[in-house]
């Protein structure tokens, strides 16, 4: 019937993907006690353990507060990505968005590229003003050469889109959206301790406890936000005394992978209430 | 094209755990033609919709939409069925024009967002937020939003429930516009009576998961063919001739009947009949 061409699927992904990404990153602004809470959240927490925690590390001059600041900048996107997927998609199983979207010609790869755009943008902003926060209040050094900054970046996209295909896979476990932040909330927490994220130096957790997290991308985008802030002197407080650059790369690219899978066999348009 | 009918369905059949919800449901729509899904709450409409819409998965039965089985249809199929679902309350915090323009992006050859708002009359809105929509503006938008893409066919699910009568009305015009427009197939549900009388070329009334009636909205239930009802305070009758009934009544009470009335089926009663409510 229509003459119009169809773009090829994966530009039609992409192109419908960067309008939803805006189209979610405009809700998401409008909705103000949403973006404050949101985003203060983890940066009340540095402020609140940054002051309690005190000492020096012995063999280095790193202060427990800004040992304490990379950790929480990996926590800090992992609850923008995680967190907040996680409890946005719920949502939009409740409110329609799903169902609108499953009745119209758009590939569902779209909606997932969408939130994830969506969902890295915002985690910049948590990053920057997390990053803000330990420089002003903790003397937190900025990345000191290149490398350092390169190194930044690579964890931060490889970490954050692991964390935000995670959250959707997860969001099919809440079964409505009031229940979502709950059930999301559980596993952040048990993560964020057994990353070494709120109990620190990270070599100080018990081994069973260290081993669980080191099956999941928190604990590897903590370590590698630390390699890219703090001096290597602070290596000995490490679990093993090196920033295990490679390995760090391979969780979380096969985290993108696994989650990414997870996702496309998780993935419901409905709620279970509802099929 | 107008030979294949645009939604075929036989022995359609969907259950929720041990609830069924459709039982067998037999229906068919010709290609430019606007029918009601006409039904009491519960009774499979939306189901039946939503499978059509391939929205939601059925148990059993051939379905065929615009020649296609909706479970197995791709996007291109998608971009020629416009839906419109119950109870939307998504993108609350985007402005009307936002919306639309956004959406527009999805189609192959959609129309023009600012025109579509003319139609639905909501462009002195086009700037407003969408929760701040009155519910018969909402489901205005939602309306423009489901024939943004040019749809050839048009599901309308209880397009109008909680509408106050005046809003019921101009929406009413929208759909008779859209139907009249461009020869857009309609299949709507309802459970308001005028708004099959008001809109449907053609009725089928479905009751517990089944189609108990379907045909013309005038004769449905036969009411055109109906007995009339002779009420009168000393008893009541039903007849094929109430007049002759009336006279002979006014001859034996010797001049006025107390408490006469004639009275024949409404749509109403002759619905009310098909779903087996007592009237």
């Amino acid at each position: 019937m229509t003459t119009t061409a169809r773009p090829t699927p994966l530009r039609a992904v992409l192109r419908l993907g960067l309008h939803r990404g805006v189209l979610e990153l405009t809700a998401f602004r409008r909705e103000r006690d949403a973006v404050v809470f949101t985003v203060a959240m983890p940066a009340v927490i540095l402020i609140l353990l940054g002051a309690l925690f005190d000492g020096v590390y012995p063999g280095s001059d790193v202060t427990s507060a800004q040992y304490l600041a990379p950790s929480m900048i990996a926590a800090g996107v992992a609850s923008t990505t995680f967190i907040n997927l996680g409890t946005g998609i719920a949502a939009d199983r409740d409110d329609g968005t799903l169902r609108r979207l499953r009745g119209l010609p758009m590939p569902p790869a779209a909606y997932v590229v969408g939130k994830t755009l969506m969902a890295l943008v915002v985690s910049v902003g948590e990053a920057v003003l997390l990053i803000a926060v330990g420089v002003l209040a903790f003397d937190l050094s900025l990345p000191a050469d290149p490398a350092r900054w390169l190194t930044l970046g690579w964890v931060f996209l490889l970490g954050g889109t692991a964390c935000a295909l995670l959250g959707i896979a997860v969001s099919a476990l809440a079964r409505s959206a009031r229940s979502a932040a709950a059930v999301l909330n559980l596993p952040y927490l048990v993560l964020a301790f057994v990353s070494g994220v709120f109990f620190t130096p990270v070599a100080a957790l018990p081994e069973p406890l260290r081993t669980l997290g080191a099956l999941f991308p928190l604990k590897w985008m903590a370590q590698g936000f630390r390699s890219a802030f703090l001096p290597d002197t602070i290596l000995p407080q490490e679990v093993v005394p090196s920033w295990e650059h490679g390995r760090t790369a391979l969780v979380l690219v096969a985290w993108c992978i696994g989650g990414l899978l997870l996702c496309l066999t998780t993935f419901r348009w409905q709620g279970r209430r509802n099929r | 094209m107008t030979d294949t009918p645009a939604v075929r369905v036989r022995g359609l059949r969907r259950t929720y755990g041990d609830r069924v919800a459709l039982a067998g449901i037999d229906l068919d729509v010709t290609c430019g033609e606007v029918l009601a899904l006409l039904g009491p709450n519960g009774a499979g409409k939306t189901t039946t919709v939503e499978i059509l819409a391939g929205l939601r998965a059925r148990d059993d039965g051939e379905v065929r939409v615009l020649g296609e089985d909706p479970a197995r249809a791709g996007l291109t199929w998608r971009s020629r069925v416009g839906v419109v679902t119950q109870g939307a309350a998504d993108l609350a915090e985007l402005t009307v024009g936002e919306a639309v323009r956004h959406f527009a992006h999805y189609h192959p050859d959609p129309r023009d967002p600012g025109e579509v708002l003319d139609l639905v009359g909501l462009a002195d809105r086009a700037r407003a937020r969408i929760r701040t929509l009155s519910g018969g503006q909402r489901r205005r938008l939602d309306v423009a939003l489901g024939v943004l893409g040019r749809p050839r066919l048009l599901f309308l699910d209880e397009p109008t429930t909680g509408f106050d009568p005046q809003a019921r009305r101009q929406f009413w015009a929208l759909i008779r516009a859209l139907a009249a427009e461009r020869h857009t197939t309609i299949l709507l549900t309802t459970h308001y009576l005028d708004e099959v009388e008001a809109l449907a070329d053609r009725v089928v009334v479905v009751a517990a998961g089944r189609v108990v009636a379907e045909g013309d909205p005038a004769t449905l239930g036969g009411r055109a063919t109906a007995r009339s009802t002779v009420r009168w305070t000393g008893g009541q009758r039903d007849t094929d001739n109430p007049a002759a009934l009336v006279a002979d009544l006014t001859r034996r009470y010797g001049g006025t009947v107390p408490g006469l009335s004639v009275t024949r089926p409404s749509l109403e009663d002759a619905y009310l009949e098909l779903i087996g409510a007592p009237s």
